[in-house]
């Protein structure tokens, strides 16, 4: 399958990336700038981490109305898959693909630290290879990462199951302690109503293999590399 | 005209810099200090025939980038060029 890694002036995840895309699980790369007009035939596409174009007003407030991201919106609309990690998922909320928004961490402080994730899904093209309820260990590097949704839609998240990932302690309690950032409900990561979209803070490509402490974020990649080929077959 | 944007996170929003800044200036002995609430102030020059067309489209600016409405409230206010001194 074909993955398209987004690249807006100032991300900065982009290479790590792709480097799972083609260097850990062999599958097909393009990255794709921001001005590009088209998707290059991507099967999925990421909106990696940064601070694209330099978070000014609010992070993500200037990328969503990067050219590319008119396409991306189609895509989704599709059914396509997109998936937004840390400024990725930040951009997906001001784009409006996702719900809510993220603030600044109630610690004010920037989190660069490793954190237990409780997958409430694993039934999505991002999570078919976890356990259920698994309790992964993926990378938290952000400052402005605390989600935050009115009542109404918080509810209604909870309600059609589209919390994906929660802030965890190691035997998978969801508890204030195991929340980094204020995040409310400890929503780490969340997806669309029709489950194609995904946004989360925690960074997957930074645990995808044995020499970085941890592989737990390729199973993610091999997910969606397992729905595609699914996808193909049907 | 300038547009005069002030804006500031609603007050459903956990604002953990407004709280710092409150703990600081009771720090500094100023206890009458109840609540603080740190927000963006942005100026936006602009031409248009009358206060109400820049009215209508500083609102849209607003409602389109400026601030966002999950997290976000604001307000504004028009002054003529050459009104006010610097």
């Amino acid at each position: 399958m074909k993955f398209g890694v987004l690249v807006f002036p100032g991300t900065w995840s982009d290479r790590d990336c792709g480097w799972v895309v083609d260097q850990v699980l062999g599958e097909q790369l393009t990255y794709l700038w921001h001005k590009d007009a088209d998707l290059k035939g991507c099967d999925c596409v990421i909106l990696p981490g940064g601070f694209a174009y330099g978070d000014y007003l609010r992070t993500g407030a200037i990328a969503r109305f990067a050219p590319v991201m008119e396409k991306v919106g189609e895509f989704a609309d599709r059914g396509g898959l997109v998936w937004g990690i840390c400024n990725g998922f930040q951009i997906l909320c001001e784009a409006g693909l996702l719900p809510g928004a993220l603030i600044r961490n109630a610690s004010l402080e920037f989190r660069c630290q490793w954190t237990n994730l409780m997958v409430d899904r694993n039934d999505l093209p991002y999570t078919s290879q976890c356990a259920e309820r698994e309790v992964i260990r993926v990378p938290i590097s952000h400052g402005e990462g605390s989600y935050f949704a009115d009542p109404a839609t918080l509810s209604r998240l909870e309600q059609n199951g589209q919390v994906v990932f929660r802030y965890c302690d190691a035997d998978g309690r969801v508890t204030p302690g195991a929340n980094p950032n204020g995040s409310l409900h400890n929503i780490a990561g969340i997806v669309n109503k029709r489950g194609n979209v995904l946004g989360m803070m925690p960074h997957p490509e930074r645990c995808s293999e044995p020499e970085l402490g941890g592989t737990d974020g390729l199973k993610l990649f091999r997910s969606v590399v397992e729905s595609a080929t699914r996808a193909l077959v049907s | 005209m300038i547009a005069k944007v002030i804006v500031t996170p609603k007050p459903v929003v956990n604002d953990p810099q407004g709280n710092t800044v409150k703990q600081g200036l009771a720090s500094l002995g100023f206890r009458e200090v109840s609540d603080v609430r740190v927000g963006k102030y942005i100026e936006v020059s602009l031409d248009a025939p009358s206060e109400h067309e820049a009215r209508q489209r500083v609102e849209a600016m607003c409602q389109q980038l400026l601030a966002n409405h999950v997290i976000e409230d604001f307000h504004f206010e028009i002054e003529h060029e050459g009104r006010h001194q610097r």
